[in-house]
C-alpha cells in the first residue's frame, strides 16, 4: 500500500489524507448498497422463519411480516411427524447416487483427460449434450424403459435415473480437475511400471478430493431438491422423498403456512448443512477446475 | 551386467509431418553415459521419450541389450526415468515416491524398507523419507527423483534434463553426484541437456542434434576439438568459438588465413591436414576458440581490434572487439549459428564480426581502445562456407 517513508514530509501528510477521507467515505455507501441487496434476499428467509414459529392462528398472510405474539415450535412437530419418512426415503436416495455419480465422474474424468483414448474429445461432447436434455423430454421414455427393463420400482430407479443423468456434470468436474495434474506424474507412474488402473488407483484417486467434494455437493443438492424425477418415477407414496411430501403439505382448503414453512426449512436444511460443512472446498474445487483445461 | 542401446534410423514423425527427430543412429555402450545436447527444440527429448516408450517410434529400431524394442511396452522395457520437474507424487512420503514401484512389482514389504533405505543412504536423504514432496527444497526433490530411478536398478537410466530447475551452484553440485552415482552404479545412461557444459563434463560420449538431425557424436574433447561442422563449433564452448567469413593465400611458402586486412599464419602441418592448398583464394569460414586468443602483453600481435566489450570473470578477462571481417553469414556467431541468441553471444558490430579473446584479469583495458592478441594458430578452424562442414 502506501509507501510514504521516502516521500517527503511536506507534501505526504495532504496525499495520505485525501487517500484516507476517500477509504472511509467510500466504504460506508458500499456498506449500505450491499446491506440493502442483503436484506432483499433474505427477506424472504425471514418471514419463512417467524412464520414457522407462529401458531395456526397467527398465520394470517396479511401478518406475516409482524414477529409470532406466541412462540411455538408446534408447526416444526407437525412438521417433523409428517416428513420423517420421506426424509429417510430422501438419504436413502441421495446418499448412494451421489456416491454412484461421484465413482462413475471420476472414472470418466480420468479417461477423457488423462487415459485418453482416441475419440476422447468426441465422446465427451457427446457427454455434455446430456445435460441440455431437460428431464421433461424424457419422463416418458425413461419410464416405458425402466419398466421394460423390469427395472426394481422404488428407490433404486430414481437412484438409476440420477446417476445416469449426473454423467455430465460429474464428468465434466473431474475431467477439469484432473486436467490440472500434470502429465508428467502419469508418465512417472507409467516408468514405474503401473498400468492403468494402479496409476488410476494408486496416482490419480489420492489426489482426487477436491473433485470429489464439488462432485458430491452438486450431486447432493441437485438429487435432494429433485422433484420431477421423484413424481413420475415413484409411484408408491410411502417411498416418496421429501421434496414430494413437502409439496403434499399444502392443505387443500386452508394452507396451513406455519406447518409449510418449517417443513420448507426441515427438507433444505440437510443441503444447506453440506454446503456450510464442505463449501471451502466447493469454492476451491471450482477454481481447480478453472484455471486449467 | 550392464545394457547396450542400439537406435538405428530412429524416426519421430507427427500427423501433421513434421519430423521431430529424423534418422537417428547412435549406439550407446555398456554403462556409458551418453549426453544429448542441441539447442531447444532439437528433438532430444523426444528420442529419449522414444527410448522410453512414451512417444511411438515412426520408423527405425530400437535395441536395448540386443532385443528389439519398438513395439515392447514401455512397463517390460526395464529403464528408469528422470523427469525434468521430477514429477513426484504429492500425495506420497519420500518413501513412498522411491518405494512405489517395487509396490507395484509386489516386492515384498520388509525388502521394500530395506531397498529404500539403501537407496536414500546413497542419496543422503535418510532424514527426509516421511517428509512429502511439497516439504522439501529443489535439490532434495531432485535426489528423491533420481532415488525412484536407481532403486529399481534398471538396466538403463533416461534423464531428462533433470538438473535444469536447480540454481546454478547445486546443479554443479549435482552434476558431480550423478556421474559418479552413474559410475557406481554401472548403468548405462542416456542425459539429455540443452547445457552445453554439463554435456562436456559429464558425458563419456556427447551427440549434438540440430533440428532433429544428428550433426556429431563423439567425445567431449573430441568435439570441441574438432567440431564436424559450423553447428557443432559454435554450439559448444562458452563462449562461443569466434567465427569469421576469411580467405586463404599463400605466403612465405606456406599459407595464411585473412581476416579482412589482418592476416594470420597457418602452421603447415595443420594446413596439410585440411588441405588448404584447394581452398586458395577462395572463401572459407574461419574460427578461432575465445582461450585460444590471447591478449598479447608485449605488443606483439596477429589479430587486433577496437575493444567493444569487456567482461571481468575473476579468473580471466574477456575482451570483446570487432575485427574486419563478415561474420560466418553476416550474423552475429551464435544467431547465425543455432538461430537463437545465446547467453554470451557477441555484440555485433556495425560491420564485421565481434572475436572474443582471453586476457590476463586485470589488464587495463577499456571500451574503445584498440587491442592486440596473439592467435595459436594451431588451433584454427575452417570449414566449407557451402556446406558448413569442417574442412
Amino acid at each position: 500500500m502506501s509507501t510514504t517513508t521516502a516521500a517527503p514530509p511536506a507534501v505526504a501528510p495532504i496525499d495520505e489524507r485525501t487517500r484516507r477521507r476517500r477509504r472511509v467515505s467510500a466504504t460506508p455507501l458500499k456498506y449500505i448498497v450491499l446491506l440493502g441487496f442483503a436484506v432483499i434476499v433474505l427477506t424472504p428467509v425471514y418471514v419463512l422463519l417467524v412464520t414457522s414459529v407462529k401458531g395456526f392462528s397467527e398465520i394470517d398472510p396479511s401478518h406475516a411480516w409482524s414477529l409470532p405474539q406466541v412462540f411455538t415450535i408446534d408447526a416444526w412437530h407437525q412438521a417433523w411427524t409428517q416428513l420423517s419418512p420421506s426424509l429417510k426415503n430422501s438419504f436413502k436416495l441421495a446418499i448412494p447416487a451421489t456416491i454412484l455419480s461421484c465413482i462413475l465422474g471420476s472414472l470418466n474424468g480420468f479417461v477423457l483427460s488423462k487415459w485418453r483414448f482416441p475419440g476422447a474429445d468426441f465422446v465427451f461432447a457427446f457427454f455434455l449434450f446430456g445435460m441440455f436434455i431437460p428431464y421433461q423430454a424424457v419422463m416418458i421414455p425413461l419410464t416405458l424403459l425402466l419398466d421394460d427393463i423390469h427395472f426394481p420400482a422404488g428407490i433404486p430407479r430414481l437412484v438409476f435415473a440420477h446417476v445416469v443423468y449426473g454423467i455430465p456434470i460429474t464428468a465434466l468436474i473431474f475431467r477439469n480437475y484432473y486436467s490440472t495434474i500434470p502429465n508428467d506424474l502419469m508418465e512417472a507412474a507409467r516408468m514405474d511400471r503401473a498400468g492403468m488402473l494402479r496409476t488410476y488407483w494408486y496416482v490419480i484417486l489420492p489426489l482426487s478430493a477436491p473433485a470429489f467434494v464439488v462432485a458430491a455437493i452438486w450431486q447432493f443438492t441437485s438429487i435432494w431438491n429433485d422433484f420431477l424425477f421423484a413424481v413420475f418415477l415413484i409411484t408408491d407414496p410411502s417411498k416418496w422423498p421429501v421434496t414430494v411430501a413437502l409439496n403434499n403439505t399444502a392443505g387443500s382448503l386452508v394452507t396451513p403456512f406455519n406447518l409449510q414453512m418449517s417443513a420448507a426449512l426441515l427438507a433444505s436444511l440437510p443441503t444447506l448443512i453440506v454446503y456450510i460443512l464442505a463449501g471451502r472446498y466447493f469454492m476451491r474445487g471450482l477454481m481447480a477446475g478453472a484455471l486449467k483445461g | 551386467m550392464a545394457t547396450e542401446i542400439v537406435v538405428k534410423d530412429l524416426t519421430k514423425r507427427y500427423p501433421n509431418g513434421f519430423e521431430a527427430v529424423k534418422q537417428l543412429s547412435l549406439e550407446i555402450g555398456e554403462a556409458e553415459l551418453l549426453v544429448l545436447v542441441g539447442p531447444s527444440g532439437c528433438g532430444k527429448t523426444t528420442a529419449l521419450r522414444m527410448i522410453a516408450g512414451l512417444e511411438d517410434i515412426s520408423s527405425g529400431d530400437l535395441y536395448i541389450g540386443g532385443k528389439r524394442m519398438n513395439d515392447v511396452p514401455e512397463k517390460d522395457r526395464d529403464i528408469a526415468m528422470v523427469f525434468q520437474n521430477y514429477a513426484l507424487y504429492p500425495h506420497m512420503t519420500v518413501a513412498q515416491n522411491i518405494g512405489f514401484s517395487l509396490k507395484l512389482a509386489k516386492t515384498p514389504k520388509k525388502e521394500i524398507k530395506e531397498r529404500v533405505r539403501r537407496t536414500a543412504e546413497l542419496l543422503a536423504i535418510e532424514q527426509l523419507l516421511d517428509r512429502r514432496p511439497k516439504q522439501l527444497s529443489g535439490g532434495q526433490r531432485q535426489r528423491v527423483a533420481m532415488g525412484r530411478a536407481v532403486i529399481r536398478e534398471p538396466q538403463v537410466f533416461l534423464m531428462d534434463e533433470p538438473l535444469s530447475n536447480l540454481d546454478a551452484q547445486l546443479r554443479v553440485h549435482m552434476r558431480g553426484e550423478i556421474e559418479a552415482l552413474q559410475k557406481r552404479l554401472g548403468v548405462t545412461t542416456v542425459y539429455v541437456t540443452h547445457d552445453q557444459v554439463e554435456a562436456m563434463t559429464m558425458g563419456d560420449r556427447v551427440a549434438v542434434l540440430r533440428d532433429g538431425v544428428l550433426q556429431q557424436v563423439d567425445s567431449p574433447t573430441q568435439i570441441y576439438d574438432r567440431p564436424a561442422n559450423l553447428f557443432v563449433a559454435g554450439f559448444m564452448g562458452s563462449p562461443p568459438m569466434n567465427l569469421a567469413q576469411a580467405t586463404i593465400d599463400r605466403q612465405d611458402g606456406g599459407f595464411s588465413v585473412g581476416f579482412g586486412e589482418q592476416r594470420v599464419a597457418v602452421p603447415s602441418e595443420l594446413a596439410q591436414e585440411r588441405r588448404l592448398e584447394q581452398w586458395v583464394g577462395k572463401p572459407v569460414i574461419a574460427g578461432i576458440r575465445p582461450e585460444d586468443l590471447e591478449g598479447s602483453a608485449d605488443g606483439g600481435s596477429e589479430l587486433g581490434g577496437e575493444v567493444v566489450r569487456i567482461e571481468e570473470l575473476g579468473a580471466e578477462l574477456l575482451v570483446y572487439f570487432a575485427v574486419d571481417a563478415p561474420g560466418p553469414k553476416g550474423q552475429p556467431v551464435a544467431a547465425a549459428v543455432t538461430g537463437e541468441e545465446l547467453e554470451h553471444a557477441p555484440v555485433t558490430g556495425a560491420t564485421g564480426s565481434i572475436f572474443c579473446a582471453t586476457f590476463e584479469p586485470r589488464t587495463q583495458v577499456k571500451i574503445g581502445d584498440r587491442v592486440e592478441t596473439r592467435v595459436d594458430a594451431r588451433r584454427l578452424h575452417f570449414f566449407d562456407p557451402e556446406t558448413d562442414e569442417a574442412l
